[in-house]
């Protein structure tokens, strides 16, 4: 049958056709993307909102098992806790009392230096998803997006240290890029010696790589690393992890050196948006002791 | 109304069920064996109803996997692409395959779909995580017979298990 076998011929054609055009809308879409361009943020929030009740639905079981474990903990452990809590004030209230002084303190020597102040930025609370985007990028999901004012480039915080950094803003939820991601990079000095160096996320979650230091630096194991605000993303000062293999390699000009994160970031749930982080001068984190050793 | 929907409602259904699935948390030694819902679901409905579900429908499960795992927008869409589109061209011949045969033809559009994820993550010099990446390809091949026999057998009732 000739008129069957041309018919189905053409919506052979057509369906080809299509899918040429759809796969070149694809590739389009990634170059944009890849070139991080607005119209395509825009497209993306819009977007993001049909897939938002997705997102909660897979986080909903999790936090609801969560709330229920914290509504049926024991009353000893209540009391156990707030006594824990109390005590926990104390000891902070007191070292605030210095930190008043020592804050007032070092106003009045950077007005004298004529420097920037630090701002002490506002902090946003946001809760992690319990969502699981790619197992191979250290990468999570916050539930706070543009409307709540999150930015792309915004610092995380949590109660121990640097977490990461905002990638993706949608209209509701926001990725962050861990600073164990493979392919994030953070400038960091050493608290000890003011020493500035890059600390590279290597992928695993309990790992930073330090590849930038040569064998005479002066790192030892134990420093603590702090941000050092090089960047511009994160404000200066705050910790991000403490050294924990330094081997130096006659054969080789840098030494290998390791880190482990202190931030909890396989365990928090709840982490810190540092808000006007763009304020934080960059000035402020340029007075080390050690100018680069290299 | 009702009748003319009722139709889409199971294969909507699996949709966002596979789109759930694809993000819930699974742990990190399970992670890297996550099988690709999407994927088969899509292939299923490209062969049961390739009148109604195709390359539309694949474009916009891709588009919604990349805004869900934050990759590239369109990545997953690219991927998606070609494997539906030979689903729809072999639909009538898939149909009557039998069940292994039907899943090696699965597998190896799978193969098509990961490769070209990990030629698009290489183009776009994304950290390429070795050999685990294949994992997926051992428990979707599993997987397959469960999801094509639990969503109809492509509506047909002469199926041998063999």
């Amino acid at each position: 049958m000739p008129a069957a076998e041309s018919g189905k011929r053409s919506t052979a054609t057509a369906l080809s056709i299509r899918l040429v055009l759809l796969a070149a809308v694809s590739l389009t879409m990634m170059i944009l993307d890849h070139r991080e361009t607005a119209f395509l943020d825009r497209v993306r929030q819009v977007a993001s909102v049909i897939v938002y009740p997705v997102q909660v639905g897979v986080d909903q079981p999790f936090s609801a098992w969560r709330r229920a474990s914290e509504s049926f903990a024991s009353r000893a452990a209540l009391l156990d806790e707030n006594a824990r809590l109390k005590s926990d004030l104390r000891d902070y209230d007191v070292r605030l009392q210095r930190m008043d002084t020592l804050e007032a303190e070092n106003d009045r020597l950077r007005a004298m230096l004529d420097s920037s102040q630090r701002v002490a930025g506002r902090m946003l609370v946001a809760e992690i998803l319990s969502v699981d985007p790619d197992p191979y990028r250290q990468r999570f999901t916050i539930n706070r997006g543009v409307l709540n004012g999150v930015y792309v480039g915004q610092a995380l915080l949590d109660a121990d240290g640097v977490v990461g950094q905002i990638d993706i803003v949608d209209a509701l939820t926001a990725q962050a890029v861990l600073i164990s991601d493979s392919n994030h990079g953070l400038p960091v000095a050493i608290n000890r010696t003011g020493l500035r160096s890059i600390a590279l996320g290597t992928g695993e979650t309990g790992l930073l790589n330090l590849p930038y230091l040569t064998n005479s630096a002066d790192v030892q194991e134990g420093d603590l690393l702090v941000t050092s605000a090089l960047g511009g993303v994160f404000p200066p000062g705050y910790p991000v992890g403490r050294v924990t293999v330094v081997q130096r390699r006659p054969g080789q000009s840098f030494a290998h050196v390791l880190a482990s994160p202190s931030a909890g970031l396989d365990r928090g749930r709840e982490v810190l948006l540092v808000m006007n982080a763009d304020e934080v001068g960059l000035t402020a984190a340029n007075s080390g002791p050690a100018e680069d050793a290299r | 109304m009702i009748a003319r929907i009722q139709p889409f409602l199971l294969p909507l259904a699996t949709f966002v069920v596979a789109l759930a699935l694809s993000i819930i948390p699974l742990g990190d030694r399970m992670a890297p064996f996550r099988p690709d819902w999407v994927p088969l679901v899509l292939i299923y409905w490209a062969i049961a109803k390739p009148q109604h579900f195709g390359l539309l429908a694949a474009f916009a499960m891709g588009i919604a996997l990349d805004m869900l795992t934050g990759s590239l927008l369109g990545r997953h869409a690219l991927a998606l692409l070609p494997i539906v589109y030979l689903s729809l061209r072999l639909h009538l011949r898939i149909r009557v395959a039998l069940v292994w045969q039907v899943t090696v033809t699965v597998v190896l559009m799978l193969v098509l779909y990961h490769f070209l994820l990990f030629w698009i993550d290489g183009v776009g010099q994304r950290a390429i995580p070795g050999p685990i990446t294949w994992a997926p390809l051992l428990s979707s091949a599993l997987l397959w017979p469960i999801v094509m026999f639990a969503l109809g057998g492509f509506g047909r009732d002469n199926v041998k298990a063999t």
